[in-house]
């Protein structure tokens, strides 16, 4: 069905940027950068409040026109993919989910098949198996049959991360995905990603059996895909980051891998606060003054 | 159970529940004409039991099954694209520019299909004066929309009452008929019901589209819908649909707004049942509120949009009220 990803070389890269710059209104978000992101790699987006974080994962999502220079996924820009096309090869997680209409959990994981249905197309027993094993990865086995409206707010996280999930894109472009979720939910959705991303982990869509339950234990690799992930904890990003990019609020924008990027000094710069380093135990953490 | 199965088996009823409203709609009335006659009547007998069912009591039934599809339709449709659980079919305007149009005629003493027509035309103009002025910045927001539908909407009610006020006790009957939506002179359904099965084809592909647009625009275009061009499209169609429907009957309030949250508490918020089965439930709850309005107090004659209201009311506080637990 996807021809999109058996097109595109496995080892290129799945995003690029080429002289990017964003501008919103009359103000610069940021100055031109370029980046590349390869399958197995996990990049963070860091920066204050407002620095533009979100808009720049909407530029690279293609959602917003970039003001100067170039988004490019799977080798080729956005222009050159139709809208659903795109959508089975990059996925975004946005910031907010709204939920105005009472709606069954399981229907609203299934919204995420919606780029690999026909016009006509009605969501099959596959895809079913795909939507609950997509809400298994997220640990919501069970809630199916749960109205969304009556969910948490983490929950209401883990259902929208889970219909991601069943959209089965290359490229994962999270907005804050750990809004909401607490502690251990927060690794759980970090580790779940790192291990999509290195393909030590199918996505749901590539291992779902075609008929009855699968044992959850027993998965193989699947495919290397690509995230990029709008981070708030500085030691989180350290911890699961290949590459960042801290915007600092005024324009400036620092692009590199993660050691180059995470320095101190540089991030207590663009948060505008001191921030000092300890090593601990292989562990980089980063302590406000 | 399977959404598709419980979706099939839900229509089917729908559609026996049409048959049964258009049933009573043609053997109810002042003359009472049995199944038998009206079959008779419907496969082109001669005499007046025929002529009733076939001149009078058809047309009527069909305009008002066609107008109830149509509104609750286009409500469905809004409710989602407005993304407001609250708006109707008449939320931005239409209802409002239709009502000037057909006062103006009623005042001047026009014919009937001067009613319908400049109906028609005040309904297309507020739809342009709405879309127009909302446009402003290029970009249609729902906000925008809704509060420049809402102003203008507020407008024409201005311009109906001043017409009220300055119309002879004759015509302000007749007007406020037609406000509150009157099915006794809808001589010409059937381009109506050409609206209502083209409108439904036109919508049916892009409902799962819409399912998604729910879940947000950013969502949605993320998800490869095309949002502007969707939006643009079903705005403009639904607007076209209660034109219809307003030029059809009138104003009759209420079937629009409630029928799609019934048959969204029964079937769940899929756009790609929500919407026939909407207007299955909308034909078949105004073809039996204007059965009921022309037969309760017989012979005198309910104003239609009395009845949904009285009907509709009450079933939704009380569907409402059950589905919190």
């Amino acid at each position: 069905m996807s021809t999109a990803g058996s097109v595109m070389n496995e080892t290129g890269p799945l995003l690029e940027a080429d002289g990017l710059a964003l501008q919103v209104g009359e103000r610069w978000l940021c100055c031109a950068f370029s980046m590349s992101l390869k399958p197995g790699e996990c990049l963070v987006l860091l920066g204050p409040n407002g620095a533009g974080k979100t808009t720049l994962l909407h530029t690279l999502a293609g959602l917003r026109v970039p003001s100067v220079g170039e988004v490019r996924i799977g080798g080729r820009p956005y222009a050159g993919w139709s809208a659903t096309e795109a959508a089975r090869f990059r996925g975004l997680l946005t910031q907010q989910q709204p939920d105005l209409f009472a709606a069954s959990v399981l229907e609203t994981v299934l919204i995420g098949r919606h780029p690999h249905l026909g016009r006509w197309g009605w969501e099959t027993e596959r895809d079913e198996a795909i939507a609950r094993r997509a809400l298994a990865d997220v640990g919501l086995q069970g809630f199916e049959n749960r109205d969304v409206l009556t969910l948490s707010g983490g929950e209401r996280q883990r259902v929208a991360i889970a219909a991601l999930l069943a959209q089965a894109p290359r490229l994962f472009l999270l907005d804050e995905p750990l809004n909401h979720l607490d502690l251990h939910h927060q690794i759980a959705t970090l580790e779940l990603f790192r291990r999509l991303v290195r393909g030590e982990r199918g996505s749901p869509a590539l291992e779902a059996p075609l008929s009855g339950a699968g044992a959850p234990g027993g998965r193989g690799g699947g495919r290397k895909s690509g995230a990029v992930l709008v981070l708030h904890d500085v030691n989180l990003a350290a911890r699961y980051a290949d590459h960042v990019i801290l915007l600092d609020g005024r324009g400036g924008v620092i692009a590199g891998d993660r050691d180059s990027v995470m320095r101190a000094e540089l991030l207590s710069q663009a948060f505008g606060h001191p921030l000092r380093r300890f090593e601990s135990e292989g562990r980089i953490v980063f302590v406000p003054d | 159970m399977k959404p598709r199965t419980h979706a099939v088996s839900v229509i089917a009823a729908l559609l026996a529940a049409g048959v049964l409203a258009f049933a009573w709609a043609l053997m109810a009335g002042e003359m009472p004409i049995g199944p038998g006659e009206v079959l008779a009547a419907l496969a082109g007998d001669d005499g007046m039991a025929a002529g009733i069912v076939r001149e009078l009591r058809l047309p009527r039934a069909v305009a008002t099954f066609v107008c109830g599809g149509l509104l609750a339709m286009a409500g469905a449709v809004m409710q989602v694209l407005l993304r407001n659980p609250l708006a109707d079919p008449y939320i931005l305007g239409i209802s409002g520019g239709a009502a000037v149009g057909a006062l103006v005629a009623i005042l001047l003493g026009a014919a009937s299909l001067w009613v319908d027509a400049l109906a028609f035309a005040g309904a297309l103009t507020a739809m342009l004066l709405v879309f127009g002025l909302a446009h402003g910045d290029g970009s249609w927001t729902q906000t925008r929309l809704l509060l420049t539908g809402v102003i203008v909407a507020a407008g024409c009610g201005a311009a109906v009452t001043l017409m009220l006020a300055l119309a002879s006790d004759v015509r302000v009957q007749s007007m406020l008929f037609w406000l509150m939506g009157d099915a006794s002179g809808a001589a010409r359904p059937w381009p109506g019901l050409a609206v209502l099965v083209l409108g439904l084809l036109a919508v049916m592909p892009f409902a799962r589209d819409l399912n998604v647009l729910a879940r947000g625009e950013l969502n949605a275009r993320a998800l490869g819908v095309e949002v502007r061009r969707l939006r643009m499209g079903l705005y403009v169609l639904a607007s076209l649909l209660t034109a219809t429907a307003v030029t059809l009957i009138g104003s009759v309030g209420f079937v629009g707004l409630i029928v799609p949250h019934l048959v969204r508490l029964a079937l769940g918020n899929d756009q790609r049942t929500l919407i026939p089965a909407a207007a299955l439930a909308g034909g078949a709850l105004l073809t039996v509120a204007d059965t009921a309005a022309r037969t309760v107090i017989a012979p005198q004659q309910l104003p239609v949009g009395v009845l949904t209201a009285l009907i509709g009311v009450p079933v939704f506080l009380f569907l409402l009220a059950r589905h919190r637990r």
